[in-house]
């Protein structure tokens, strides 16, 4: 069997729908990491994609598949799986066929805001734990290592004493 | 605004810091009483201040920051004695006739005779005690206690207990979830109340509402309760639970039944209370078959009788002005517990009259119950709990000194996942997420983060009392029951405190 790939799993029953996955998202990949900066600035795009339908909500994104389709249709190796599981593209590379667009069975894939390039879910390499599972207030979103399954970055040791 | 009666004014204001609004559309999406909204063409988010009721989802959901959500306190020409709600609840009335429904507490600026009472510390003559060095206990008995303990010895002369011990409910901390419904709360509360009392080594109750199947497994720390409306009472539903409780009323509304709207009884919420889908759950005020002390002796023993008199039975009542004379007749019916619920508790619906002006405080009650039953030797028949207001580790060490043996806490719990007073639960439109149940709302409360905030909640507490009683001098809350020398009134007339049973501050043994 596989080790496991790392990922992003959505918990459909605790996802309410607020979309502030995609708003971390959004500031985690901007030019700028501050909000206000990222937004009134940048060109915020996030690569989860909250799907409602009714009470049914959840936050779809990469899931870094096995046999990647959009790796199987990039015409020039921009897109590739890394030894580590993540699917990630090269933006180098790429030439905004956007073959990786059309191929991917769950949207994941996006062309990028303001250049002719191809975007998607990162995983978030600069931080200990993906942007959109650190933001979502409701845990529905999970962030599945290779040892184990992870919410929420480790409290520091459990306090005697609060701030009043 | 257009289309609104002229006399009806904001409550609340919501500010918009535009220049911090990313317009991502969490507020308007988190704000489940349809008062956000998108203006697509200015690309802007804004407010119907009318409709707000000031629960503050939107201000703790957005990303940025850029909402305020503030009382309006001068919508009208200043007036001491005419204050803006009354002039509201005037406005409201004369648009619509009917009785003014609220949920929540009784938040009017009665005395809180909670703070007029301090607790004593050791001093030089007497040492305190270090909670962190040394053993100090908070674990809580409730439940009949002997007259007496016979032992005889056996053939080997050692000494065995021949008295038969009542059944009692072991609490590690004398603090239980108070009794809140299968119906006014969501699914997803009863199950962060059960796992959190089960983890504690406490007790939650299941309210009026009846015990959803899968939380069976929780039976050993849970208290069924058997109200007016016998919504889901059998005999396996007795049997599963640590306890049963006849509820006779509410402190929030002394002497009024329940009303479930239909519109709430859904599929689940009908199979447990066992009645059809979308018929109201009514509550009748009274018991129909409770009409004296003997009637209730009769469903006490019949609860005993179904369950092998192997469990407590407590009865819960609303602290009204003949309480000690009632609550008397309550252990005479045989009850092992009884519940005193104070006019500060909580409701998800009522007429807000009724909560406002009806009943005493619960430090009274419990007060003048465990006065009277001393009086008449039969304290030790009874545990009493104190519900109904409980806001703080202190409250609990008051309420126990003053003769209670455990507390029940339904706001606290309540405010502890989220809930932030707006007392718009009968509405259920909560957008907390708590008193819903919209299933896509409901999914707000995640039953595990519910669960381990109450559990902090509690844990934070049983320091708090272990520290105070070790300042105390005591290394076990049972020690510091019914000590009311342990507590001095400050700001009190002498009828207070002599009904009370504290001494003024200064005055010393
Ligand atoms: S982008 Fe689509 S096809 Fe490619 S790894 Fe992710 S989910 Fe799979
Ligand atoms: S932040 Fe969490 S709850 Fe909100 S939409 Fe995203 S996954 Fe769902
Ligand atoms: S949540 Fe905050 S940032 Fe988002 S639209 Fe509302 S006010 Fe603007
Ligand atoms: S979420 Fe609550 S506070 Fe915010 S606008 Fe809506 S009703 Fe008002
Ligand atoms: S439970 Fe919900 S509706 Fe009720 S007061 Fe709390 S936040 Fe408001």
């Amino acid at each position: 069997m596989n080790a496991r790939i790392k990922r992003v799993y959505p918990i459909e029953e605790n996802c309410m729908g607020c979309r502030l996955c995609e708003v971390a998202c959004a500031i985690e990949h901007s030019e700028f990491k501050d909000p206000l900066m990222a937004f009134f600035n940048g060109r915020p795009q996030s690569f989860t994609t909250v799907e409602v339908n009714g009470a049914t909500t959840f936050s779809l994104n990469c899931r870094h598949c096995d046999e990647p389709y959009c790796v199987e249709a990039c015409i020039t190796g921009a897109m590739h799986k890394e030894p580590d599981g993540r699917v990630i593209v090269y933006e180098d590379i790429c030439v905004g066929c956007f073959m990786c667009v059309v191929s991917c069975p769950w949207g994941a894939v996006n062309p990028k805001e303001g250049a002719k390039k191809a975007a998607k879910c990162d995983l978030c390499p600069d931080r200990e734990l993906p942007a959109c599972v650190q933001a979502c207030p409701n845990r529905a979103l999970v962030f599945d290592t290779t040892e184990g399954l992870i919410f929420e970055l480790p409290e520091e040791e459990e306090e005697p004493f609060v701030e009043g | 605004m257009l289309y609104k009666s002229l006399s009806s004014f904001p409550v609340f204001e919501v500010e918009r810091d535009y220049d911090k609004c990313i317009v991502c559309g969490c507020c308007v999406q988190q704000c489940t009483f349809d008062a956000t909204y998108y203006l697509p063409y200015a690309k802007k988010v804004i407010t119907d201040e009318h409709k707000c009721v000031g629960c503050k989802r939107c201000e703790a959901m957005c990303p940025t920051g850029a909402i305020k959500v503030r009382a309006v306190t001068n919508e009208f020409k200043h007036n001491a004695y005419w204050d803006a709600r009354t002039i509201r609840d005037i406005y409201k009335q004369a648009d619509q006739g009917g009785v003014i429904l609220t949920g929540g507490g009784n938040d009017r600026r009665f005395r809180v005779y909670w703070d007029h009472l301090l607790i004593d510390a050791c001093q030089v003559t007497n040492p305190s005690i270090d909670p962190l060095r040394e053993p100090m206990e908070l674990r809580t008995f409730l439940g009949r206690k002997p007259d007496a303990l016979e032992v005889e010895y056996n053939e080997k002369g050692e000494p065995e207990l021949k008295t038969k011990i009542a059944p009692n409910l072991v609490a590690e901390i004398p603090v239980i979830f108070a009794p809140m419904s299968y119906g006014a709360l969501n699914l997803n509360m009863h199950k962060a109340m059960a796992a959190a009392a089960d983890a504690m080594g406490t007790y939650w109750n299941t309210g009026e509402g009846s015990l959803h199947r899968d939380l069976y497994k929780y039976g050993h720390c849970t208290i069924v309760q058997v109200a007016s409306g016998r919504f889901g009472v059998s005999a396996e539903y007795l049997k599963v639970a640590a306890a049963a409780e006849i509820k006779i009323g509410q402190g929030a509304k002394p002497g009024i039944g329940g009303h479930l709207p239909g519109e709430k009884v859904d599929e689940e919420i009908s199979k447990t209370r066992m009645i059809p889908v979308g018929t109201d759950a009514l509550s009748p005020a009274p018991h129909h078959d409770i009409y004296s002390i003997e009637d209730l002796r009769q469903l006490i023993y019949a609860i005993k009788e179904a369950t092998n008199y192997e469990k407590p039975v407590s009865v819960k009542i609303a602290a009204v002005h003949n309480v000690a004379a009632i609550a008397s007749g309550i252990a005479r019916a045989g009850a092992d517990i009884i519940v005193l619920d104070g006019f500060r508790g909580g409701t998800g619906a009522s007429p807000a009259i009724v909560r406002d002006y009806v009943g005493i405080p619960v430090e009274i009650a419990v007060a003048v119950v465990d006065q009277r039953l001393r009086e008449e030797g039969i304290r030790n028949w009874v545990s009493i709990i104190a519900a109904g207001g409980i806001r703080n580790s202190a409250d609990v060490i008051k309420a126990i000194a003053l003769g209670a043996d455990a507390v029940y806490i339904g706001t606290s719990a309540l405010l502890a996942v989220g809930c932030t007073l707006c007392h718009k639960c009968y509405t259920g439109r909560c957008a907390w997420g708590i008193t819903t149940n919209d299933p896509h709302i409901a999914k707000r409360l995640n039953p595990d983060i519910a669960a381990e905030r109450l559990i902090n909640l509690l844990k934070g507490w049983a320091h708090e009392m272990k520290e105070m009683l070790g300042l105390m001098g005591i290394n076990a809350i049972e020690s510091l029951k019914g000590n009311r020398l342990r507590l001095r009134a400050i700001g009190l007339t002498k009828e207070e405190m002599d009904i009370l049973g504290v001494l003024p501050a200064g005055e010393g043994i």
